[in-house]
């Protein structure tokens, strides 16, 4: 990518040089490196598409997908009142209240502005090419916030280190999508902005960056982050000494006309003014009307007499404020911090208290070699940049070194905050990089300069910045640098490639001859479902599966991915984790018909339903009615999970079992290999021939991917 | 208790000698806000926040149009010329009436 750069936009300074000025041909290179980076942040997300076809990706986007129809065809106030009957049978979900639909109100305003145009673009293609659009503008948006925090040159940099970084590909290839896909952008649009606002302290800016951060609310949770790195900002200028007018207008301003804006978004609501993960934000604010009135104060009259009225006034303050505050806390006004949240402050909070959390892996601690992955060598140009930043400390510097050091942290607690940190990593490195170029390219200039200088100007620049260095150091130090951009190009490229672009709806892998193999069987099986089952039949499924369900077979499903009721799953958990009669009273209690298990053992895709099995146990013996269920029954007597002939009893008796290895004791799996022989377990199933009671297998896809089970009715009296 | 009273009472003087009359302007409107903002506040206190959006709507209005009349004195007062470089009043003015716009937007949308 580095290399595409340099050389298109040298080729571009060539043919300017004829006829333009050095301003002008300046502009230009600018120019053609944004755009270079905005078509390649594009195009390196198109894989996906290229290798398979344009398909939504995964489990969320399905929702949101299904959702994005929903407003295009049936408008807005609609939308805003929809009422789900498909989801949380018998409950039932809100969508209007209980989603942020920044990203549904992005695609179909698209979606309507290219209708309008004459270009009949389908709803699908749309969603699926969003997170890639978004990512282009989001290395615009990139370039001109390290053009305000530092320079130019890091601006072009970080532009094109973000265009690629996996960290942020992971989350935005065509057809993931994700509020994530459009959030990042409005994130860093919001920081522009807001740095814009400190440094003119017009009041402009800072109600456009309020206009941005209204944008951001609507699109993801994340904005949390967003609402507390901007007081923590303020709140260090504050004990830095830099508090001016100019912070206050841009503060004071942004505050308040953000949250009232964010309080328009019906999923948010009233939080701004009641969670503690607001609050924050509002104390600043009343430490800033503080802070601007004693500054006004004392510029109005003697030191002494504004010693007096300073302390007065403190201690009346502080009083009030600590009565407030715990009257508020004992009547319950203030709501107690979050679960997740918690869980970003200790890591170890969610895995003790809540197994749905702990049970999703973008919830889990980020590894080590997971930071090298997604960042390559922005981890060891990420010090570099502090250091840049610290060594020149101004206003909009101590804004991006906070963000470095917060997101550091919260990208090691959890891995999908990767996403909030590969920006800042980007921008930091921008700076490091285009300060150590500048610095040492000169000294390669140096022998060449007279040919070179044909303006007055570009003479000077050079006298002044020659110094120091021998040019062989700087050609060996510029020719590594570049060796490692070129590097960190081919590994991003890799990543994106190997890792960040298969949709996992639709699988593929290498037969042994060398060729692809595609595996279909998730819409196969939806498909099915749609055309072989009642309009309104309940389908039974781990969550996992109930977006995809919902948006492809349109059929009422149980829980889907937005796991906002712990006990209806932990009761799906239950029905799952418990022998045939027991679940059989459980599935007719939930009024189930079909029931929809994932198994890999013929093919060995391993994140199967058998694999999830353990937290279904947990997840169903963690409410009171599951109580019976117990995660040590599951277990072999030496305390490992297997499935073959040492397996516990319980397990190899439980539905889930008996779902997934029906009828597959007879089968031939591997050469070599005993029948029955499961390939993701690596191991001869334990329970061969058995019937089922209470159900009956209604179709299995062509990989026995996906197994769909039908209950059977009640039986006949005296049969 | 007298040391402050007659530290008050000196900074009172030397206010209304020495502010100029446009702040003055500003300072009455400001004091005006302050006062709804009061009357809001010991409503919600005796009669109760009910319709707690329409309440909201009403007290963030008040605090908003606060704070952008204080931005707006802040940039218009020739002593913080150095530090608005650039920023005219009159731009000043406009700024705050484009703030207000979106504003008051907002607050027709919530109160319901």
């Amino acid at each position: 990518m580095t290399v595409d750069i340099t050389g298109g936009s040298s080729g571009a300074a060539t043919k300017a040089r004829g006829f333009l000025t050095w301003e002008k041909r300046e502009h230009l290179v600018k120019l053609a490196i944004l755009i270079l980076a905005a078509v390649l942040s594009f195009a390196t997300r198109l894989f996906s598409v290229l290798r398979f076809e344009s398909v939504i990706h995964e489990f969320d986007p399905y929702f949101n997908y299904r959702t994005t129809r929903f407003l295009a065809e049936q408008g807005f106030y609609k939308f805003h009142n929809w009422f789900d009957d498909r989801a949380w049978y018998p409950l039932g979900r809100i969508i209007g209240g209980t989603i942020y639909p920044g990203l549904m109100v992005t695609s179909a305003a698209l979606y309507r502005l290219m209708w309008l145009l004459n270009i009949t673009i389908d709803i699908r293609n749309v969603c699926v090419f969003l997170a890639p659009f978004f990512s282009s503008l989001t290395t615009l948006v990139t370039y001109a916030l390290t053009k305000e925090i530092h320079s130019t040159g890091a601006g072009l940099v970080a532009a094109a280190l973000i265009s690629i970084v996996p960290g942020y590909i992971s989350r935005s290839v065509a057809g993931s999508y994700d509020n994530e896909g459009i959030a990042i952008f409005c994130m860093l649009f919001t920081y522009y902005l807001w740095i814009k606002a400190v440094k003119t302290g017009t009041i402009f800016w800072s109600a456009v960056s309020a206009l941005a951060y209204f944008y951001m609310v609507s699109s993801w949770g994340g904005y949390v982050f967003l609402i507390n790195l901007i007081p923590l900002h303020v709140i260090a200028l504050m004990f830095t000494g830099r508090f001016s007018h100019r912070i206050y207008i841009a503060y004071s301003t942004l505050y308040c006309v953000g949250t009232i804006l964010s309080m328009q978004i019906s999923f948010v609501g009233f939080q701004p003014i009641q969670s503690s993960e607001h609050m924050l934000a509002l104390g600043v604010f009343g430490l800033c009307q503080i802070h601007a009135f004693v500054d006004y104060l004392r510029s109005r009259m003697p030191k002494d007499h504004f010693e007096i009225l300073f302390k007065t006034l403190v201690s009346s303050v502080i009083s009030v404020v600590l009565i407030i505050g715990t009257v508020l806390t004992i009547t319950g006004k203030v709501s107690p911090w979050t679960g997740r949240f918690y869980s970003l402050l200790d890591p170890s909070y969610a895995k003790n208290h809540i197994p749905i959390i702990a049970s999703v892996s973008e919830h889990q601690p980020t590894s080590w070699s997971s930071f090298y992955f997604d960042l390559q060598i922005l981890v060891f140009l990420f010090p570099a940049g502090l250091y840049f930043c610290f060594a020149r400390l101004t206003d909009s510097n101590i804004f991006i070194i906070l963000y470095g050091v917060t997101s550091i942290y919260f990208a090691g607690v959890m891995v999908r905050l990767m996403l909030v940190l590969a920006p800042v990593m980007c921008i930091l490195s921008g700076i490091a990089i285009s300060h150590l170029l500048a610095k040492y390219i000169k000294s390669v200039d140096a022998g060449g300069a007279k040919l070179a200088s044909e303006s007055k100007r570009q003479h000077k620049k050079l006298e002044q910045q020659t110094g120091g260095v021998k040019s062989e150091v700087a050609i060996g130090f510029v020719s590594i640098i570049t060796l490692m951009l070129i590097v960190y190009t081919f590994h991003c490229t890799w990543v994106t490639s190997e890792a960040y672009s298969s949709p996992s709806i639709v699988l593929s892998a290498r037969s042994h001859d060398g060729g692809r193999i595609i595996f279909d069987d998730f819409r196969e099986a939806y498909y099915w479902l749609q055309m072989n089952t009642p309009e309104d039949a309940r389908i039974m499924s781990w969550w996992d599966y109930g977006y995809q369900i919902t948006a492809m077979a349109n059929r009422t499903i149980l829980v889907d991915n937005n796991t906002w009721n712990n006990t209806h799953i932990s009761r799906v958990g239950q029905a799952m984790a418990s022998s045939e009669e027991k679940a059989y009273e459980i599935m007719r209690e939930l009024d189930v018909d079909y029931v929809l298990v994932i198994f890999g053992g013929l093919t060995g895709y391993s994140s199967d339903d058998i694999n999830k099995f353990l937290w279904m146990v947990r997840i169903g013996g963690s409410t009171d009615r599951g109580a019976h269920i117990k995660e040590k029954d599951y277990y072999a007597a030496n305390g490992e999970f297997r499935v073959d002939k040492e397996g516990s009893p319980t397990l190899l008796n439980c539905l889930m079992y008996k779902m997934c290895y029906y009828r597959f004791g007879q089968m031939y799996t591997e050469g070599g290999k005993a029948q029955g022989y499961d390939r993701v377990r690596a191991a001869e199933i334990g329970n061969k021939d058995f019937e089922l009671d209470v159900l009956e297998e209604a179709y299995t896809t062509e990989h026995w991917l996906v197994r769909i089970y039908k209950v059977k009715d009640l039986p006949n009296r005296g049969v | 208790m007298v040391e402050i009273s007659s530290v008050i009472s000196k900074f009172y003087n030397d206010y209304v000698q020495n502010t100029p009359k446009k702040l003055k302007l500003v300072d009455i409107y400001l004091g005006y806000i302050l006062l709804t903002g009061i009357i809001q506040f010991v409503y919600c206190v005796l009669v109760g926040t009910f319709p707690f959006n329409s309440f909201l709507s009403g007290f963030i209005s008040t605090v908003s149009c606060f704070v952008l009349a204080v931005c707006l004195r802040l940039q218009a007062n020739p002593q913080n010329k150095a530090v608005f470089s650039g920023i005219s009043p009159e731009r000043g003015f406009a700024d705050f009436i484009f703030a207000h716009v979106i504003l008051f937007l907002v607050v027709m949308n919530f109160i319901g």
